[in-house]
């Protein structure tokens, strides 16, 4: 009885505790519902059916017809798909190379001179705007004849600059531009990585005598790579996919100088109804995303740190 | 610190909290699952929607909607203006949701597209607009909506030319009569008199005139013509006039052609020499071309001494302020005679129109003369019948707006259609990067258009 005694104590405490576990599976299971919900109707079901479209030929009033890989053949014989690939890829060197050396300038400076949340939330504030109104406030001060922009170089002795309106400048504005708006929010991220890196480190590097030049190139870097690749992999990423700046500012011109391959994808489904054709190209951007994501991460050992 | 670790908030009991998330999750669903079902039918039956994207023609439009209310007791015209630059993607996001108007203005640069998918009704088998005929219209007009199938898809309700609008001031400064204005030649080769005359209205910021020596061509102050992209891939104000004027067309037949002509040395001849004014400083670079520097701005502000304009923009043109605004016949060509692009709009029903029998109605009185003489009275746009032209020419001249260089080309019959073909947008998605190439990069026509219009009739040979 009195070993019985805690033994039945026990099953019953067990007994509870299956209860318990299945309690909670059904409550997790109904806090995660909506956002499976979401998954499951807003990502994976337009992903596989738009793999699915990519062999049709869809003009979204009436059914798909199979194509097999005509629409993929199209896509690798079309000097335009090429063309907006290349230029895709020159806005995202533009736009990261450029947005990840200032944000991280600023995060190294938030760190090592101030902790001001004031300061932080200035540099936030751009991140605020939506793409399209950062786009069209551009737009009228890079104007060409009107611009707040070409009136400054004008007054400087320059002579005016079609900043959207060339094929010189228009790729490079709305690269920076973009970087305007995007550079606080990823100077945050690196720097919340920054303040993950022990205060002690730099003590012992100064003690060393290490200024801050190098102490930034031998504890900040090697210490923030996890997190700066994490960044670039989601900046890339979201670069790559740039719409809104281009569909407000350039429309795709001057003569497809700023086609980038969204814009590209969808002049074709909403200005062309080839949703077929539009989906393979669309696909291939979910591939060529892929791949970079995969060699990034491995190149940067993203998922390792030297925190040890 | 070890009270705060013992400490427990008191959880609310279980089933609560599961009926609390599971509340939220039926929320989210409903609220995803919850998108407008639009009205409820008895009032659909009452309301006609309509839709059209020019602001100017709105007041125009409301009058003959309520004339129209009048003579239909019970029927409810709902007018939506949608600018330009959204129409499009607007209406294509409403047919496929479902929620389309159930009329709305048509162009012919669409309407293939839109017939080809099935959208559109057939006017000619909807009870109230069978009985619209080609001849009730302006010549040209009413043919332009007859798709490949036979059937009409459109009733005719206005039409537009293409003439200059020159700064009067600037003209006499030059010492241009409107008599040398009107009777301008042009030739791919020099230019002929209507190069001469621009080369000597452009002027540079030293005063030095485009035709004299020492023009310095990098800092002009005023261009001779005004430049334009909107619309770059048709022409329709910019080079359709020159390259129609030697004898060239668009395609091998009038309507539904099925093959491009931009590769013939008439065609390349003209874009040539238009794109290489910009090279002279006659015509603006391609980057001074912005939304916020269209040709009414550059004559308005002075930057520009002619533009070439449609007959929609009269009335913006005329109400410039500062600037006396004079119109002038396009120039005769080397085939002998002016060419001037002219095209129609007309109303379009929806073919799942929620009220398909208010629709035929409205689109009916639309097509009439009893409304086209109301919107001739406006004095905005040239409707599509006679009598309705007749009206809106008078109402022009008594806001002092002589219209002559819009309306002879049509008494002249020296006008021409707009493309219709299949694979407008396509075409469209092709022609404006290769002519925005020459223009703006400077490349070369000839190889360009070459290229470009072996893919545009690629389409047609699939």
């Amino acid at each position: 009885m009195a070993i019985a005694s805690p033994h039945r104590a026990g099953a019953h405490r067990q007994g509870a505790h299956r209860q318990d576990a299945r309690g909670d599976g059904l409550l997790a299971a109904a806090f995660i519902a909506p956002a499976l919900f979401g998954f499951l109707v807003f990502l994976l079901w337009p992903t596989l059916r738009g793999i699915y479209l990519s062999f049709t030929r869809f003009n979204l009033l009436t059914p798909p017809e199979w194509v097999g890989l005509d629409n993929y053949v199209r896509m690798v014989n079309d000097p335009i798909f090429w063309d907006s690939l290349r230029v895709t890829v020159v806005y995202v060197v533009m736009n990261i190379g450029v947005q990840t050396v200032v944000a991280l300038l600023i995060a190294v400076l938030m760190q090592r001179l101030t902790q001001s949340a004031f300061v932080r939330g200035i540099v936030l504030t751009p991140y605020l705007v939506s793409n399209v109104v950062t786009g069209i406030v551009f737009l009228w001060m890079l104007d060409t004849q009107l611009g707040i922009g070409n009136q400054i170089l004008g007054a400087l002795g320059f002579g005016h600059i079609a900043f959207f309106g060339s094929k010189t400048w228009a790729i490079p504005t709305i690269a920076l531009v973009n970087v305007w708006r995007h550079v606080g929010y990823t100077a945050l991220l690196l720097f919340a990585g920054l303040q993950a890196i022990p205060k002690d480190m730099y003590e012992a590097g100064r003690i060393d005598g290490a200024g801050e030049w190098r102490m930034f190139w031998r504890i900040s870097m090697p210490l923030l790579r996890p997190i700066l690749a994490l960044v670039l992999i989601m900046t890339v990423i979201g670069s790559f996919q740039v719409f809104d700046t281009v569909a407000v500012t350039t429309a795709g011109g001057p003569a497809n100088a700023t086609n980038v391959l969204q814009y590209y994808i969808y002049g074709a489904a909403f200005g062309r109804f080839q949703f077929g054709y539009a989906s393979a190209m669309s696909v291939a951007l979910l591939i060529v995303l892929s791949v970079i994501t995969i060699v990034q991460y491995r190149l940067t050992k993203a998922g390792q740190t030297d925190l040890g | 610190m070890a009270t705060a670790r013992t400490f427990r908030t008191p959880r609310a009991p279980r089933a609560f909290r599961t009926a609390v998330a599971l509340g939220g999750a039926a929320a989210l669903t409903l609220v995803a699952g919850c998108a407008p079902q639009g009205s409820s039918s008895a009032s659909t039956q009452r309301t006609v929607s309509y839709w059209l994207w020019d602001a100017n023609q709105l007041p125009a439009y409301k009058a003959c909607a309520e004339d129209f209310e009048k003579k239909n007791p019970g029927l409810t015209i709902k007018i939506s203006q949608v600018g330009w630059d959204d129409y499009w993607t607007k209406l294509t996001a409403a047919f496929i949701s479902d929620t389309a108007p159930d009329v709305f203005t048509d162009h012919v640069s669409k309407f293939a597209q839109f017939a080809d998918l099935g959208v559109l009704a057939p006017l000619d088998e909807l009870p109230a607009t069978k009985g619209i005929k080609n001849t009730d219209y302006q010549p040209g007009l009413g043919a332009s909506w007859i798709g490949q199938d036979g059937h009409r898809y459109g009733a005719p309700k206005d039409w537009d030319t293409v003439a200059l609008f020159y700064n009067k001031k600037m003209a006499k400064a030059a010492g241009i009569s409107a008599k040398d204005l009107d009777s301008m030649t042009w030739n791919p080769r020099d230019g002929g008199t209507f190069e001469k005359t621009i080369a000597h209205l452009t002027v540079d910021r030293n005063g030095v005139r485009g035709d004299e020596p020492g023009f310095d061509k990098k800092h002009v102050r005023t261009y001779g013509l005004a430049t334009n992209v909107d619309g770059i891939d048709n022409g329709q104000t910019q080079w359709s006039a020159f390259a129609a004027s030697t004898g060239w067309q668009f395609t091998n037949k009038k309507v539904w052609g099925d093959h491009y002509n931009y590769d013939q040395a008439a065609f390349k001849n003209t874009i040539k020499w238009y794109y290489g004014l910009a090279k002279k400083g006659y015509l603006p670079p391609y980057e001074d071309y912005s939304d916020s520097n269209q040709p009414q701005t550059q004559l308005g502000s002075g930057k520009a001494a002619i533009a070439m304009h449609g007959s929609w923009m009269i009335s913006t043109f005329a109400g410039l302020k500062g600037v006396d605004v004079g119109t002038a016949l396009t120039p005769v060509g080397p085939s002998g005679h002016r060419a001037t692009m002219m095209n129609g709009l007309a109303d379009s029903i929806s073919k799942h129109a929620k009220n398909k029998k208010g629709a035929e109605k409205w689109v009916a009185y639309l097509a009439s003369n009893a409304c086209q003489k109301t919107v001739g009275e406006h004095g905005i746009v040239f409707p599509a019948t006679k009598a309705g032209t007749a009206v809106a020419a008078a109402a022009y001249q008594k806001d002092g707006i002589d219209t002559t260089a819009f309306t002879k080309p049509v008494a002249d019959r020296t006008t021409f259609p707009f493309p219709i073909t299949n694979y407008a947008a396509d075409i469209q998605a092709l022609m404006a990067p290769a002519l925005e190439d020459i223009y703006a990069n400077g490349a070369s026509a000839s190889e360009v258009l070459d290229r470009t219009n072996k893919q545009i009739n690629f389409l047609f040979d699939q």
